[in-house]
């Protein structure tokens, strides 16, 4: 592995091995000094184009765990204001010294062409609505974590289906290692053709809810035009919402999920986000653990030192 | 001036391909002689293997003067276009500022015959300032020479506008060329709306952002009797509007740029802008419609959208890369490649009938007495697409093995490209 830019493609043996050591590394965060050498004289660059909280911090979390030595980058206080292109900033970056970029961007596919420019190796952190691979290592741990593996595991994943880079890595992840992924949104959240995708589509929440193990919420992008693709959020949320009424519908082992940032009172009700069988923190936990697993396999770091 | 025979051609007149192989005759610019072995002072220059017809005609070249030179300029694109087989060229006027008054399109013309590689043709816009909210000055610009009209980069998207500069271009017999693409419907498009844009997660625009268009429009060439050519058709629904138009017997033409018959929507999971157009790579079978569409006279001509950026403006990550790639070096090669044309069909759709959509004199006719503006085309030999003579370098058919390559040029009796080279000029136009 070079670069991870996508998850479309990744094999089982390479999921399950990144998924492994991030097993190890969610131990090493539980330790009473939770840091390891392994990435000692490293320098890793995360470099966000796009708002970010907990990918960005969870990245340099990770990457100090290990104890590489961060550069970080925000578009608000760049050169990037004063017309610097990406390319541009991409070179600058790397004569700096960066070992590895960790990417996050608007646009289709900015992770490739970094990839191209840069000459180190990079982490995609989310291109425009394409693909976010560390997102579904982490929610993929997080339901390995929860039930053992994701083999016949039943899935489903609701809301801006569309707009989401999380769903579009999501499908492929939790696919390839076993389950059983049903898409559930209105006409307009979903991709216009799903030839190809490994699921099942459902525009009946009620309807799927009471047979799956995970039900994965998404928030709804105004950013990306989310918004005025359906007639209000009174009624997106009555259709689709996960609501303390839904919530109680579900089998009592079925378990919420979230990529966050979580919008109470449209795609989540307020008391199902701080229920136990809400998954939200554990899966920033678990955020933190992919990617010292991620950093340490492309960085070639040793377990050894 | 020079004085040259062409020998031993494949040659392309008025009614067809000549039986067997045959010269023809330069003299003082103009065609002096056609046929086999014929006696005639000056210069042989053997032709075997090759197709000599009329010079290519490009109703679709973006050359960016005035105003954006830094992509490309009319001295650039013309010895780029003379060396895709070109002697004539339609300049769109979405230059800065647009070609929307007389003087603006007789710079352009002037422009052109300065630099004297093709003919520049002036285009003009249909809106003042392709703003869409007013006419153009229209009789300014017919009375500089423009014959096809049009907004290009946008669509004349108020249907009222649009019907008053019909009806007054109706009066003049001029065309209006149209970009198809609904606003709307293609709001933040960024490629074909289908399964390649759904898994990339990127905004597409339907093939209906393009019909929709059309079939309004042919409501209005109905209401005016217009003269109407379809910009770049990328879909076979959209073709089969322009067919359906023609059976009626209303005057609707259409052209195909290359990019739409090489390339589908499958190119653009590579995420390199190189294959970010307007209208968007489509699928195979719109792939298949628009190459029989080519063989069968449904659609009439193929032009380049030849579409010059810098560098800076197309390195970047996809959304922010602007929509369109040159072409013009490899139109015929990339025509010769994938639909196999025969000789008379090719120069029919290369030269010919685009001449006769944009009423150009002395443009798409090989015959005595004619203008001598000529290409010799090889179809069997590689194009060379190590190189480009436009200050653009955003091109997907450079490095790409293309069959069929231009020889020579001959622009007004003089070689403007000899050996697939405007390197060794030979009796340049002064």
């Amino acid at each position: 592995m070079k670069h991870l830019l996508t998850m479309e493609g990744v094999d089982r043996a390479t999921l399950t091995s990144l998924l492994d050591d991030a097993d190890e590394f969610y131990e090493v965060m539980h330790r009473p000094i939770p840091k390891v050498p392994a990435l000692r004289g490293k320098t890793v660059a995360t470099m966000f184009f796009e708002p970010s909280t907990r990918t960005k911090m969870s990245f340099e979390r990770a990457a100090k765990s290990l104890s590489a030595d961060t550069l970080s980058f925000s578009p608000g206080t760049s050169s990037l204001k004063k017309g610097e292109s990406l390319k541009d900033t991409v070179l600058t970056v790397k004569a700096m010294g960066a070992d590895l970029m960790v990417v996050r961007h608007t646009s289709t596919g900015a992770a490739w062409r970094v990839a191209e420019w840069a000459g180190v190796p990079v982490v995609n952190g989310g291109d425009g609505a394409h693909q976010h691979p560390t997102q579904a290592l982490l929610d993929s741990l997080t339901l390995r974590q929860h039930f053992g593996g994701l083999d016949g595991l039943r899935v489903a994943i609701v809301g801006d289906i569309r707009h989401s880079r999380v769903a579009r890595s999501d499908v492929w992840a939790f696919t390839t290692l076993g389950a059983e992924v049903t898409l559930v949104a209105p006409p307009t959240l979903l991709p216009p053709d799903l030839v190809g995708w490994p699921v099942a589509v459902s525009s009946d929440f009620d309807d799927v809810l009471s047979e799956v193990d995970a039900v994965y919420v998404l928030r709804v992008q105004a950013e990306r035009g989310g918004a005025s693709v359906f007639p209000s959020v009174a009624e997106y949320r009555q259709r689709y919402g996960m609501t303390n009424a839904r919530f109680n519908t579900l089998k009592p082992d079925t378990i919420v999920m979230h990529p966050g940032p979580m919008i109470r009172g449209i795609e989540i009700d307020g008391g199902v986000a701080v229920d136990p069988r809400c998954k939200v923190l554990e899966q920033v936990t678990n955020g933190v653990a992919v990617r010292m697993a991620v950093l340490f396999q492309l960085l070639g770091g040793s377990k050894d030192v | 001036m020079s004085e040259f025979t062409l020998r031993n051609a494949v040659v392309v007149g008025r009614d067809g391909v000549l039986p067997g192989r045959n010269d023809v005759a330069v003299a003082d610019g103009v065609i002096v002689d056609v046929g086999s072995d014929i006696a005639a002072p000056g210069e042989s220059v053997d032709c075997e293997g090759a197709w000599v017809g009329p010079g290519f005609v490009d109703l679709h070249t973006h050359l960016r003067e005035p105003g954006q030179e830094w992509k490309e300029d009319i001295e650039t694109g013309s010895r780029a276009a003379a060396l895709g087989g070109y002697t004539a060229v339609v300049a769109m006027p979405n230059t800065e500022p647009a070609t929307d008054a007389g003087h603006l399109a007789r710079y352009v013309a002037d422009r052109g015959a300065q630099v004297g590689l093709v003919e520049v043709v002036p285009g003009g816009t249909i809106t003042a300032g392709r703003a869409g909210i007013k006419l153009a000055h229209l009789d300014d610009l017919w009375s500089a020479g423009v014959t096809l009209f049009t907004d290009d980069g946008d669509s004349v998207a108020d249907a009222g506008l649009l019907r008053r500069a019909m009806e007054y271009l109706a009066e003049r017999d001029g065309v209006v060329a149209q970009h198809c693409i609904d606003a709307g419907l293609a709001a933040g498009g960024q490629m074909h709306e289908g399964a390649v844009s759904s898994r990339l997660g990127m905004a597409g625009v339907p093939r209906a952002a393009e019909e929709i268009v059309i079939a309004r429009d042919l409501s209005l060439v109905r209401l005016t009797g217009v003269r109407y050519h379809v910009q770049h058709v990328s879909t076979a629904g959209a073709m089969d509007l322009v067919a359906a138009a023609k059976a009626e017997g209303l005057r609707v033409t259409a052209e195909v740029t290359p990019h739409h018959l090489l390339f589908d929507h499958s190119y653009v999971e590579q995420i390199n802008p190189l294959y970010k157009m307007m209208p968007p790579l489509r699928e195979p079978s719109d792939l298949e419609a628009l190459r029989e569409g080519l063989r069968t006279g449904a659609i009439d001509v193929v032009a380049t959208d030849h579409a010059p950026h810098a560098d800076h403006e197309k390195d970047h990550p996809w959304e922010e890369a602007p929509f369109g790639v040159t072409g013009v070096e490899w139109a015929a090669a990339v025509t010769n490649t994938v639909v196999e044309l025969d000789a008379e069909r090719f120069f029919a759709v290369m030269s010919t009938k685009p001449a006769e959509i944009a009423d150009l004199d002395g443009q798409g006719v090989l015959e005595v007495g004619a203008a001598a503006n000529l290409v010799v085309f090889d179809p069997l030999a590689k194009a060379n697409t190590t190189r480009t003579a436009s200050r653009s370098t955003n091109s997907p058919y450079l490095g790409r093995d293309l069959n069929g390559a231009v020889r020579h040029t001959i622009f007004k009796g003089e070689f403007t490209v000899r050996d697939g080279s405007v390197d060794n000029l030979v009796g340049a136009p002064e």
